[in-house]
């Protein structure tokens, strides 16, 4: 009886429940696409925005706006290039120190780190990722800073300060707050997401390919640099990307430490400004017109650094992958 | 639960009903008037039942809500010409006085003992004398011993009223700052070794970190603080300390009746014992409100502030205006706004 029936033409029941699943699967395709599209409509919708306020600045000033130095709101002249150097220089200063000292965190954690000390040690890095960028402003200002000033200062100065040619970004007054200072406040910020994806992606290599390496007499550091980076570097390079990003965008902490000075200076002991810590400044009181203008044209500066620093991750993983494609 | 949310409803509406005939009245502007507007509020609440919601968002901030019509009165220390106020159809009036105070932090050197004038402070702050032991300094102060060092200027980094005022002071004394920075909310500091703070807390912590720094907060700021501050000579050549009786000697000296528009700044007033940076900060109103209810209840709350909120004023280091003036205010300003 059983059998009959199940090979009989469907039930005008079954077409029912058949046709409610295909408008169910067909709503959710929709509404899932809706969900993703949105996110491109908001990135179109804000890129639209920037470039219509920012559109003034950049017709008055021209292109010139983003490489020239003057920022002076009394005379109306603006220009965005301390602004990006800032932004630049401190988020360079912070992956030049967060990538090695997490890359190092993630190799002990995952290669060399005794058991129980696996678990405190990740939530450590982990919790560190969860404190406000204020708190790290207010610790930069208050207590790093005068600590910065009294004696890591005097020490650069008189080291590094003394090589020729290097010397010139060790010079100047030890005021503690300055380009220097922000940038490793971002490396302090930066340091525990870079450190906690470089140790998520080595912990998914399969353990099967270490173990032979093994086998064969390699040591952890033959290991990790012929096994597990060439495995992980997409996503090692994705987490220094999401560092990267956070380091660029950063606002409240920089502008705690930066020193908020419109002036360009080859030292990094000198205070400068980041395009973030500008637009959290000046944003309130600035005056319809160029200067808030100008200000959007820094956001659309920082919205381009931030498109090109992404493109060009893109680009160096696709490059990477054709590589390994060839020599396999 | 519907009868628990019917039932709350009831209570709520119960416990709001002796509120029903206060007024919600909405302003914005200025952060320096910002704790003595809240205090006044909660006083003014307290008597008449209407609340005021008072948003501190910088002073060019409070210009454009109130002509963008979000609130029933703007607020700010840097006063609108006379000229955009006929405009603008609005009228504007001083509401409290406050002075700007130049501080310092050079070790052994006492609050009040430094003694500076308009010409060597601008100077200071254009990084034209860029040393404590600069003989400028020097010849000002006989007997003080000023370690010498290299002076860090401390500025405010975002727009404000504060900045606008001390700018005044140093472009009415010294032709050169007018000539080479001019006066603002926010200007281009020269000095090499400007360190910008974002608002009052900002340039305090600064200055209170940076040895041999200098730099200016409202008054309320370097008193809470402890900061050292410095002696100013004043336009009749005094030296004076700044507290809230040469701030009111400074107001005495100026006749707001005399201004169209009454916007001015009260920097170096003539007056023996006047501090020469001290400001006022204006509330801006329409003519012709559209809301005309909460117009009429922001004129009766600075009436009520102008009354009985001196001591209140005084309890938080600010001077109330002269009687004078708030007379003059209540004959020639609040009765230009229409309320019926």
């Amino acid at each position: 009886m059983d059998i009959t029936q199940s090979h009989s033409a469907p039930t005008p029941q079954a077409l029912k429940i058949a046709k409610l699943q295909r408008i169910q699967d067909f709503l959710f395709h929709g509404i899932t696409q809706f969900f993703a599209l949105s996110v491109l409509i908001a990135l179109l919708g804000i890129l639209i925005s920037l470039v219509i306020n920012a559109w003034p600045a950049l017709h008055t000033f021209g292109l010139g706006f983003f490489f020239s130095q003057e920022w002076d709101v009394v005379n109306g002249e603006f220009g965005g290039l301390i602004a990006i150097y800032g932004t630049v220089v401190t988020s360079l200063i912070a992956l030049l120190i967060a990538v090695p000292l997490s890359f190092g965190i993630a190799v002990f954690l995952t290669e060399l780190c005794p058991g129980p000390l696996r678990r405190p040690l990740g939530t450590a890095v982990e919790l560190l990722a969860a404190v406000p960028s204020i708190i790290y402003g207010m610790f930069g200002l208050f207590i790093f800073a005068p600590l910065f000033a009294e004696y890591i200062q005097p020490a650069l100065a008189a080291t590094l300060g003394q090589v020729p040619g290097l010397g010139i970004l060790f010079s100047g007054a030890f005021n503690g707050i300055g380009i220097l200072c922000a940038g490793l406040i971002l490396a302090m910020m930066i340091l525990p997401f870079i450190a906690s994806v470089m140790r998520d992606v080595f912990e998914i290599v399969p353990p099967v390919l270490k173990e032979s390496a093994y086998g064969i007499g390699c040591t952890t550091w033959e290991v990790v640099k012929n096994v597990v980076l060439p495995y992980t570097k997409a996503g090692v390079i994705g987490g220094v990307m999401l560092g990267l990003g956070r380091a660029l965008g950063e606002t409240m902490a920089v502008t705690f430490v930066i020193g908020n000075a419109h002036r360009l200076s080859a030292s990094l002991f000198s205070p400068g400004t980041s395009i973030a810590s500008t637009l959290a400044n000046e944003f309130g009181e600035a005056e319809a017109g160029n200067h808030l203008s100008s200000l959007f044209a820094l956001g659309l500066a920082l919205f381009i650094i931030t498109f090109v620093v992404l493109a060009c991750a893109k680009w160096m993983l696709n490059n990477m992958e054709k590589k390994q494609g060839l020599k396999t | 639960m519907k009868s628990f949310l019917k039932k709350a409803l009831v209570i709520s509406a119960i416990s709001l009903a002796p509120a029903a005939f206060a007024v919600d009245m909405t302003g914005a502007g200025a952060t320096f008037p910002y704790p003595i507007y809240a205090k006044w509020a909660e006083a003014f609440k307290a008597k008449t039942g209407s609340n005021l919601n008072y948003q501190s968002i910088g002073s060019s901030g409070g210009i454009k809500q109130i002509k963008a019509k979000t609130v029933d009165f703007g607020a700010t220390d840097n006063p609108v010409p006379f000229e955009e106020l006929e405009k603008d159809g609005m009228v504007q009036f001083p509401a409290i006085i406050g002075g700007v105070v130049p501080v310092i932090n050079v070790d052994g050197v006492k609050p009040g003992e430094i003694k500076l004038d308009g010409p060597t402070l601008a100077d200071i702050f254009q990084g034209i004398i860029s040393d404590w032991g600069d003989k400028r300094i020097a010849i000002m102060n006989p007997g003080v011993k000023i370690p010498s060092g290299p002076i860090t200027v401390v500025t405010r980094a975002d727009g404000s009223g504060t900045t606008a005022i001390f700018t005044d002071y140093l472009a009415k004394t010294s032709k050169l700052f007018k000539d080479s920075v001019g006066a603002g909310a926010n200007v281009k500091w020269p000095a090499a070794s400007t360190v910008g703070g974002k608002g009052n807390e900002g340039v305090a912590a600064n200055v209170t970190r940076v040895k041999n720094s200098i730099g200016y907060v409202e008054y309320a700021y370097a008193k809470k603080n402890k900061m050292t501050f410095i002696s100013l000579k004043n336009k009749d050549g005094n030296f004076v300390a700044p507290d809230d009786l040469t701030f009111a000697a400074a107001a005495a000296g100026t006749d707001w009746a005399k201004i169209p528009g009454m916007g001015t700044f009260i920097t170096n007033a003539s007056g023996a014992k006047s501090w020469p940076i001290t400001g006022a900060s204006f509330i801006l109103l329409y003519k012709n409100p559209e809301n005309k209810a909460n117009a009429a209840e922001v004129i009766k709350f600075f009436d009520f502030a102008f009354k009985d909120g001196k001591k209140m004023a005084e309890e938080l280091d600010y001077v109330p205006m002269p009687d004078a003036t708030t007379d003059f205010i209540r004959k020639n300003v609040f009765t230009k706004v229409v309320t019926k």
